[in-house]
Parts: structure tokens; sequence; C-alpha cells
């Protein structure tokens, strides 16, 4: 299956991507993520100023047949959620990249977190090994 | 995990295949649950339901036979005639939901995949003195759905044989893409639609004819989400969900299929009890008014106290709606009554609404 993997970003084997912007943690779900789940047709998001830790299960993406939790890929406080997501849920189908679900704003162990964290080619070996 | 043998083509056409009643089957192919329940809706679906079980009823006893072993009172129905019907145990609770078609020459009665083995061994053990042929035609026959308000006229141009005076719920034999079939004005999506049952060795070449003859309607091949999507919103009930061996019909609210006018048969008893005593849950339709997607198995709760159960849940790709079905005490069916789902730990509120939420076009 030929999915997009972007370059600059970190990725969870939970499928979230990563993207750090102005110290700000922006999070969204992978091209391979999405093409899994198939049309979405909801997402419930967490709240600003929730504390989150990495590895939580802090959002859902829900699917005609199911409903998968999305994870925070780094520790902080939510400081920011897409609400556009809420109104028009299919855009995380239509562009996986540009739909950002949320933004962290990292702890102290920001770095850690990240080099736990796959890069692009790492990220697509592990979707390639775990498609068969 | 059996195969059916379509296996290879829907592979071909990017079906993603996931396993279903022992079957490996396509859940979607690359156009998605949403496209292809519209297509139904506005167009026309084609979906391979080999998987369901055929049983051939002959015999001088066949209609006695019939008539004891499932609710509905058979003796109205004429050659050709076909209906929805129930096996139910002795205490009145279902064995599964079945389809019955009248033929020239006795019975075949359409069985869930996932019962199959359960509903033969039944008819089987209750056959004893009746001078039937029961037999299980499921590997040599089958079974297709070709469903929407196109479906009978991409079908008509396969075929020589009239389908437009062909009425809802009648069958016949017809030659269609070169190939003698028996088919069904009858479905599972609430659309106009036929069911095909064909000889298995000629399914491969008859399914890329009729994705050739309806290409230019519109139709495509479904899969098994769009199947579930499209029932669901017709408020067609689903084994293992809405009915399952702890329900009886009335609680299911497919109580119109029971004739207890007929002397006897295979649950009457606990039936008729049960059409004359106070339900002890109800199904009933909800819209959430809390932005939330309920699903089946979440529970469903009044002040704070599990009262029931979601049977089945989605957003409704024809509504656009977050609706769902499931099981209240009958004190709370009333239209309008409000009820929480608990989804992730959390209430969220819901109202009860009327069934069907799509309300289906057959061609009566």
């Amino acid at each position: 299956m030929a999915y997009k993997f972007e370059k600059d970003l970190r990725y969870a084997k939970s499928h979230e991507w990563v993207r750090i912007e102005d110290d700000i943690a922006i999070v969204g779900i992978s091209d391979a993520a999405q093409d899994l789940l198939s049309d979405v047709v909801f997402v419930e998001l967490p709240e600003i100023g929730d504390e989150v830790t990495a590895g939580d299960a802090i959002a859902v993406v829900e699917s005609v047949k199911a409903a998968e939790d999305v994870n925070a890929p780094v520790s902080g406080v939510v400081v920011e959620i897409n609400r556009e997501l809420e109104e028009t849920p299919e855009l995380v189908n239509d562009d996986p990249y540009g739909s950002w679900f949320f933004k962290i704003k990292p702890s102290s162990s920001l770095a850690n977190e990240l080099a736990k964290l796959l890069d692009a080619d790492g990220y697509a070996e592990f979707v390639e090994e775990n498609e068969h | 995990m059996q195969r059916t043998a379509l296996y290879e083509s829907h592979v071909e056409l990017g079906g993603r295949m996931v396993p279903f009643a022992g079957w490996e089957l396509p859940v979607q192919y690359p156009t998605g649950p949403l496209v292809e329940h519209k297509a139904v809706r506005t167009a026309a679906g084609v979906f391979d339901i080999d998987h369901m079980g055929q049983f051939s009823l002959t015999g001088p006893d066949a209609d006695h036979f019939l008539q004891y072993v499932q609710v509905y009172d058979i003796s109205q129905m004429q050659v050709w005639d076909a209906h929805y019907s129930l096996l139910c145990y002795e205490d009145g609770t279902l064995i599964d939901d079945i389809f019955l078609y009248r033929l020239p020459e006795g019975w075949m009665i359409a069985v869930n995949a996932g019962n199959r083995a359960k509903d033969w061994a039944w008819l089987q053990s209750h056959s004893h003195g009746y001078q039937i042929e029961l037999t299980d035609i499921s590997d040599e026959t089958y079974m297709l759905a070709v469903q929407g308000p196109k479906a009978a006229a991409i079908l008509q141009r396969m075929t020589d044989t009239n389908l437009e005076e062909v009425a809802a719920r009648t069958g016949l034999r017809a030659t269609v893409g070169g190939v003698e079939m028996l088919l069904g004005r009858t479905g599972y999506t609430g659309e106009d639609g036929f069911e095909l049952y064909l000889p298995t060795a000629a399914v491969v070449n008859f399914w890329n004819d009729l994705l050739a003859a309806g290409k230019d309607d519109g139709l495509i091949p479904c899969g098994l989400a769009a199947r579930d999507s499209l029932r669901f919103e017709a408020c067609m009930p689903l084994y293992d969900h809405e009915i399952d061996a702890e329900t009886n019909p009335y609680e299911a609210r497919q109580g119109w299929t029971v004739s207890l006018e007929k002397p006897d048969f295979l649950g009457r008893n606990a039936l008729l009890k049960a059409k004359l005593e106070d339900n002890h849950k109800i199904l009933v339709g909800f819209e959430m008014i809390d932005r939330a997607v309920a699903r089946d198995h979440y529970e469903i709760a009044v002040d704070g106290q599990v009262v029931g159960h979601v049977t089945t849940g989605m957003k409704s790709p024809t509504l656009d709606k977050f609706v769902g079905l499931g099981y209240v005490p009958p004190t709370h069916q009333k239209l309008g009554t409000e009820i929480d789902i608990l989804i992730r730990g959390t209430a969220k509120r819901a109202k009860v609404v009327r069934r069907p939420f799509y309300k289906p076009r057959y061609k009566e």
C-alpha cells in the first residue's frame, strides 16, 4: 500500500504524527491510520488545559465501524484543539497531515520523548512490517 | 476460515477482506463504507452474501413441517411468494431469522451464515415422522444481492424475462446473464432490489458481467460495512444484536411475523404467554442529543442505573445523525423519553425516537 509519510515529522507506533513549531507540539494521525480507519465520522477532542502524559489516550477518532484512541505522543498541557474536525471529521481522511487534532505545550521531557518516536523512514518500515 | 468463489475477484477490486461468521469477506472496497452505502440508496450496489445458507424442503409433508417449525402462517403463501419469518425455541426466544420462498417443487429457506449449523440441527431434530426431503444446498447455491433504485433496470438488461412485473416479496426463475437462477425481489437494505441464487460454478463470470452491465448506472460492489449501515437505517434486525436466544419476537418488535392463530408450532405456548404479559425489555430507536457515537454493547442508563444496552449504533449515513437501536425497560419506550448512553465512562444523553430511521422503498 502506497501511504504518504511526511519527512519532517516524528511518528508513534500508535500512528500519531507530531511536529514542533515555536516550542508547541502539533499532533495528528498519519495517512496509514486514516486509511485503516476508513471514513471518519466523529472526532472527540481533549479539553484545553488537560495535563497529559506521553502514551495516554486523550482523543478518539471514530469511523463507521470502530472507535480508535488517539494518544498524546509527548507529555505536557493541551493548549489548543481543532474544533474544525468536530464539524468536518472527513478532513482527517482528505488531509491527514494538514488536519491537526490538538496542540501540546511540552514538558521538560520533550527531547527524550521525541527520541523515542520514529522518523518517517522508521515509521514507514513499521507500517510495512505490520501490514502482513 | 472459508473463502467464497469470488474471493479473488474481491481482492482484485481492492476489497479489504475480514473474517465474518467463519468466512473471509470484503468489509469494504476502496470506495469506502459511506460511498457504498450512498450508492445503494441512490443507484445500485452488489453484495457477495454467499456465506448465507440455503435449505431445500420438499415432500408430501413439507407444508406441515414448515408450518410447525417456524412462526408465520405459510398457508396464505402462493407459489412464488416469499416471506420473512423466525425460528423460536420452546420458550419463545429466537434461534434465527429466516426467509421463506414457496417454489413449485416445495420450499427454499435462506438462513444466516452464523446460524446455519444451529438451524440445520434444529430442523433435523424436529423432522422425525414427517415425509420430507430436507437438504442443505448452501454449497452449490451462490447468493448475491443487487439492491438500489437502479437494480431492477440493470438486471433487466441481462434478461428477457420481464422483471418490472415482479412484485416485492415474490420470486421467479429466469435466465439472467446466460445463467439460470432463482431470484427474489427481497433484500436487507430497505431499497428495491433482488437477491439472486445461482450455481456457484457460474458466479465469477456472472459477477463480472453484472458489474459491466451496471457500470453506467453507478452500480458498485459493496461490503459488509455498508450492508450493516443500510439494514440498520431501515431498522432490520441482525442476529446477535437485536435478536438472540435471550429475546422473544415481541421484545424485538417482530411480533408481526408470529401467527398465533396457527394451531400448533414450536414456541407457540411461550409466545402466547409473552404476548399477553408485559415485556421485560423492548427495542427502541434513539437519537443522540449529546454529540457522540453509540455503539453495540454500550450500556443504557437512566438516573445513574444501567437499564439496558445498545444493540447497534452509528452515524446514519443517510440522515447524517448519530442514532442507535437498543433495549430499555417498557417504562422507557415512549417517544421523547430521555436516556443516557454510557460511552467510555461518560453518560451521553439521547432520546427515544420513531423507527425506522429510514422508510423502506419497496416496489409494492
